[in-house]
């Protein structure tokens, strides 16, 4: 990738973190004029976490969707459509129960489990070069169960107030949250960012086929474990603070192998800042929601990210056909 | 002197059984025999794809030893699979198999793959994409080359162009190749010597002369010289 390409995608997400922190500009601005303490409290309180947490959870779906699809050598592999922000729900929503949901470490820890949980079944169930049918369903299999399970867990609430904390939860939201669970989410997500980044040689020799890859010298039984591992812990520490958030991972490295020229292990690091930019992009819509109908993040991924898989699976048809 | 190639007790679980297999000096070898003798295992635990048991040296060096980078430079595996998972360039696929800053050797251009080297591979014949993937393995000058089925879905002129390239490869440049061929005539007047696999082991070693002409082919394959070519013994 150009240094150009790399700029201009920069340049995007320093963009987008501005626009995030300064949008509603307008309401800022007289805050800002009658009480500077107070409208700078807002922008660093609330608006910081928010801008933080659209950047960092959508850099890591899109690093580990990179990552898990030249893992599987399959377009069509990424954390959602493989349940695995499903599994990290799950998990969190059970650990919610036991250690509530103030504690962010229980519920990051639950989170990550669900995850690593979901990941591994999927591997034992589609095998680990998976047909792109295979995958999928075995993928819908764990999103469906780990989605009943959740329901099961709801309708087992130990109290309304739990229920309703649950659901909002699932919904996927980066409101409110704090500064601290801002970091509490996006440290681990840098961390598996980084760490996937480094393992781009290997995946990318991966597509020479598993054969070349191991006459390389690259283990591939490791080389699983640890994009496995290392998704689950960035993925799961997200979902912990802001509920699964659909479609990012699946997108984003789709825009960045273009980038790359198709490479799908170099495409780690432009899929991360193509997918906080559209995380970011994502709840900057959610703002055009009029005034105390916010809308939830998840539902306008899922909006923008459906008809681009629909489109992607129709595409693959022609293709097939051809 | 250390041998150019020394590798003993290869084996790998129910495919291939302690195999040694020593190459005094850089040359072609051709592992011969019938579909499931261990020819591809052979060349698996050469290039230790899999975790075989045993040890290979490489001009007395041993490939585990080295990173990503020397490997590279040390031996090339071609698999006999011709499709990628993903669709990248055929410049990139070459690219792929370079060391980190490394050009790739000009002796490709023996493989004619320049005319569609920006072309996808999946857009390109299986033959082509052969002549893609041989160019691969050949061009980070590698010392060993192993290849499965580097003749499988070329036509007889390119198949000949692949073998004289070869040839020319071990004489001139010193590199050793190990080669599982179906086409025993290609074999025979190409290479320094074959290796005839039965049952996971080497059944028989030798010049191609004394190993077509003898007894084995008969016993592995049940296959003989007949008065029109090779028949049915």
């Amino acid at each position: 990738m150009s240094a150009r390409l790399w700029l201009l995608l920069a340049a995007g997400f320093l963009l987008l973190l501005a626009a995030s922190l300064a949008t509603p500009w307008r309401q800022l601005a007289v805050l800002l004029a009658s009480d500077r303490a107070l409208g700078l409290a807002v922008v660093v309180q609330l608006r910081l976490p928010r801008a933080l947490l659209a950047l960092g959870y959508g850099a890591v779906l899109g690093a580990s969707g990179a990552a898990i699809q030249a893992l599987f050598a399959n377009p069509l592999a990424s954390p959602d459509l493989t349940g695995t922000t499903g599994g990290a729900a799950l998990g969190a929503v059970l650990a919610a129960y036991i250690f509530g949901f103030s504690g962010p470490i229980g519920l990051t820890a639950g989170a990550v489990l669900g995850a690593l949980g979901a990941l591994g079944l999927l591997l034992g169930l589609a095998g680990r070069r998976a047909e792109a049918a295979t995958l999928l369903l075995a993928g819908l299999a764990i999103s469906a169960l780990a989605g009943a399970l959740t329901t099961v867990a709801l309708a087992l609430a130990p109290s309304p107030f739990a229920f309703y904390d649950a659901y909002e939860w699932l919904m996927g939201s980066l409101v409110d949250r704090s500064l601290g669970q801002a970091a509490f989410a996006c440290v681990p997500a840098l961390a598996a960012i980084l760490l996937l980044a480094r393992l781009a040689p290997a995946l990318d020799s991966l597509a020479l086929g598993e054969e070349a890859a191991q006459a390389f010298g690259y283990r591939l039984g490791r080389l699983r474990t640890w994009v496995v591992c290392v998704s689950a812990v960035g993925v799961g520490a997200c979902v912990a603070v802001c509920g699964a958030i659909g479609f990012v991972g699946l997108v984003a490295p789709i825009f960045a192998r273009r980038l790359t020229r198709g490479h799908p292990g170099r495409a780690i690091l432009p899929a991360a800042l193509i997918g906080g930019c559209l995380l970011t992009a994502a709840d900057l819509a959610t703002r055009a929601a009029p005034i105390g109908r916010g809308l939830p993040i998840g539902v306008v991924t899922a909006l923008l990210g459906a008809p681009f898989f629909l489109w992607l699976v129709v595409r693959m048809r022609w293709s097939l056909a051809r | 002197m250390t041998a150019f190639l020394d590798a003993t007790g290869l084996s790998l679980p129910g495919r291939l059984a302690a195999t040694d297999l020593k190459m005094e000096r850089p040359a072609l070898v051709c592992l011969v025999g019938p579909n499931g003798s261990g020819k591809t295992s052979l060349l698996h635990a050469l290039a230790r794809i899999g975790g075989p048991a045993g040890a290979v040296r490489v001009e007395g060096q041993d490939p585990e030893r080295l990173g990503p980078d020397g490997r590279k430079r040390l031996l090339a595996y071609l698999g006999a699979g011709r499709e990628l998972p993903w669709p990248l360039a055929a410049r990139d696929v070459i690219a792929l198999g370079l060391p980190a800053g490394a050009v790739a050797d000009p002796v490709i251009e023996a493989l004619a793959t320049a005319e569609f080297a920006d072309r996808r591979v999946d857009r390109l014949s299986t033959g082509e994409r052969s002549r893609i993937l041989l160019a691969r393995a050949v061009a980070p000058a590698p010392r060993l080359l192993l290849l499965d089925e580097p003749a499988a879905n070329l036509d007889p002129a390119w198949q000949l162009r692949l073998m004289t390239l070869l040839r020319r490869l071990v004489v001139a440049r010193g590199i050793g190749v190990v080669a599982a061929l179906h086409d025993l005539d290609l074999a025979a007047r190409f290479a320094d010597r074959l290796v005839l696999m039965e049952g996971g082991r080497i059944a028989a070693e030798g010049a191609a002369a004394e190993l077509l002409d003898g007894p084995h082919l008969r016993l592995v394959f049940g296959i003989e010289r007949g008065t029109e070519g090779w028949e049915l013994a």
